[in-house]
């Protein structure tokens, strides 16, 4: 054992390479999966491990077929944290070519062609939720009730049955599986409200329905605590910073609020967008990805307070009743523009109005 | 002839209006859902292109250079009428699904390029040739990327040619396989995006292997002439 190791300044302790820091975010996503599993049935696991060996297997194809060492970029965990946010992403019974294919996009198309980690301009999650959601609507938004409400419950082995059948093993399909204890079709508390919204309700008496518990979806606001206690412990240990998370958070909060101020019959409460929907996991996990999310504090902050304005823009005004993939990838485009006119200033010189005249 | 072996390999594969120049490249992405769709918009192309460098190359004396672009421009237009005239007698249904992008050819890029480019400073025969072979170059990617969308998209292949061939051509259609939930990815302008890119790329490795081959061919003649007159064997 080196008892005295020398080195060169900066003395900089605890450095991580790019493998463990994607480690540690995947290990931060286990208490929001544990509630999922909780509230949802299994299917999420499913997803995740169809999700990862499918991200493994097309990422060492495509490392081998560009000769680069494949081994080593298999190892720094990158292409996991994708497939495993993509498959927390998506309804937990979905058919098991959906999160195939959608991995398969996300690595090959959004991550490798543009030249592999480092150089994707987009999310590649979040493309590959896009893509999914506008190709098969159907199975997209097959999203079930919380187990305590739903007419029927399923196991771990249902789960498996459904994800590869599309029914589980005593043949109930997910349309089935959907249907809640009332007998009515269950969909997520954002799109409930939208549809009340559209049939002339107003957001209270859509919320005191039987998906509901207060303003919050029953389960869902348990999931989003648990990514939250997952994304302060990413803060804790310096994984990601505040910036994005905290200034996308205050914005959708500030846009909500105002609109609930003016209007608090159309528009639902502050509270009531954080914790459903998946803005707590896209404000933590999502947005934050070193790669396509933007470098500089400033631009950091600009960055999460524009996603945090489109998310509440879409989800009001849009046709989709969520919008984190979305508005993750026009701020993903935007983000060379807002690196450029963040630059910080350099120590010694001085800012950039003053150089150019 | 060695000119018109030239054009050929220029309008279908080296300088491919579609693949290399990347003109009309709104029609080529908005029509190609299908594969007849995009062999309807690439005949119609074609015969415009024939007609406009035709009689590009004729009047190429006496266009006054200052105002060519206007007058190429309306001979394009003219020809366009023509075909679109011609759709809508003898293939009613396509020009219904083709729409807006008949009309459309007039904004081609790639045909007023020809003109401006080729036609205008060529004889007639070899201006209708290269009119001919980008036109054709152009149809072969409507083809292809029509069938890859097609084939993703609806498992099918030759959907509706009974639009542009005539009642027989029902039977031609390829039912590769039937699904619940299309890849609508495929069939929508994102997919079009997506599939023209990954045709390009095709292109760039079947150039770039082509040359490596040849280029060690070269390599190999140098190492055997080094032998022959080798003195110390």
């Amino acid at each position: 054992m080196t008892m005295l190791s020398l080195s060169s300044s900066p003395h900089h302790h605890n450095r991580r390479d790019t493998g463990q820091v994607m480690r540690i975010v995947c290990y931060a996503t286990i208490p929001g999966i544990l509630a999922n599993i909780w509230f949802f049935g299994f299917g999420i696991l499913i997803q995740i491990a169809l999700a990862i060996i499918t991200a493994l297997v097309t990422e060492g194809v495509i490392m081998e077929l560009r000769q680069k060492k494949t081994e080593r970029v298999l190892k720094d965990y990158s292409a996991v944290l994708a497939a495993l946010l993509l498959a927390v992403s998506i309804p937990p019974l979905a058919p098991w070519w959906v999160i195939v294919i959608g991995t398969f996009f996300a690595i090959a198309i959004v991550k490798q062609l543009y030249g592999g980690l480092g150089y994707n301009m987009f999310n590649p999650a979040m493309a590959a939720y896009v893509m999914l959601l506008i190709s098969f609507p159907i199975q997209m938004t097959s999203w079930l009730p919380p187990l305590s409400i739903a007419e029927q419950s399923h196991t771990l082995w249902d789960a498996i049955h459904t994800v590869f059948t599309g029914f589980t093993s005593t043949g109930f399909s997910v349309e089935q599986l959907k249907v809640g204890v009332d007998g009515t079709t269950m969909a997520t508390p954002l799109d409930e409200v939208k549809t009340a919204l559209l049939q002339g309700y107003t957001v209270t008496e859509a919320t005191t329905r039987i998906i509901f518990d207060g303003a919050y979806g029953k389960g869902w606001l348990w999931v989003s605590l648990a990514y939250l206690l997952g994304g302060l412990f990413l803060i804790k240990n310096k994984i990601i910073s505040w910036h994005i998370p905290g200034s996308m958070l205050a914005s959708a909060a500030l846009l909500s609020l105002s609109l609930f101020l003016i209007d608090g019959d159309q528009y639902a409460s502050p509270l009531f967008h954080i914790f459903n929907g998946s803005l707590i996991i896209g404000a933590f996990f999502i947005a934050t990805d070193p790669v396509s999310a933007s470098t500089t504090v400033k631009g950091r902050l600009i960055f999460g307070a524009a996603i945090g304005l489109w998310v509440i823009i879409i989800r009001n005004w849009g046709g989709y009743p969520d919008a984190i993939a979305f508005a993750v990838l026009i701020m993903n485009m935007a983000v060379p523009l807002i690196d450029y006119y963040t630059q910080p200033r350099t120590y010694g010189h001085k800012n950039k109005a003053s150089k150019d005249s | 002839m060695n000119e018109y072996k030239n054009l050929s390999v220029q309008g279908i594969w080296k300088n491919n209006p579609a693949l290399v120049q990347l003109l009309g490249l709104c029609p080529l992405l908005a029509v190609t859902a299908t594969v007849i769709n995009g062999l309807g918009l690439g005949i119609a192309t074609t015969l415009v292109l024939l007609g406009s460098n035709i009689t590009v190359s004729l009047v190429r004396n006496f266009v006054p250079n200052e105002i060519r672009i206007p007058i190429f421009v309306m001979i394009i237009a003219a020809f366009v009428t023509i075909v679109q005239l011609l759709m809508n007698a003898f293939t009613f249904e396509l020009y219904q699904a083709l729409g807006i992008f008949i009309p459309l050819i007039v904004t081609n890029c790639a045909i007023i390029g020809r003109a401006e480019a080729y036609a205008s400073k060529n004889p007639v025969p070899l201006a209708a040739f290269d009119g001919l072979m980008m036109g054709l170059g152009f149809t072969l990617i409507l083809v292809v990327l029509g069938a890859m969308r097609e084939l993703l998209g609806y498992g099918t292949l030759l959907v509706g040619a009974d639009l542009l061939l005539g009642d027989w051509a029902k039977d031609l259609t390829i039912v590769i396989f039937t699904t619940d939930s299309p890849f609508l990815l495929a069939i929508l302008p994102p997919g079009a995006f997506l599939g023209m890119g990954l045709l390009i790329a095709l292109k760039n490795v079947i150039d770039k292997l082509v040359e490596k081959r040849s280029e060690s061919a070269k390599q190999a003649k140098v190492v055997q002439r080094a032998r022959v007159t080798g003195t110390d064997l």
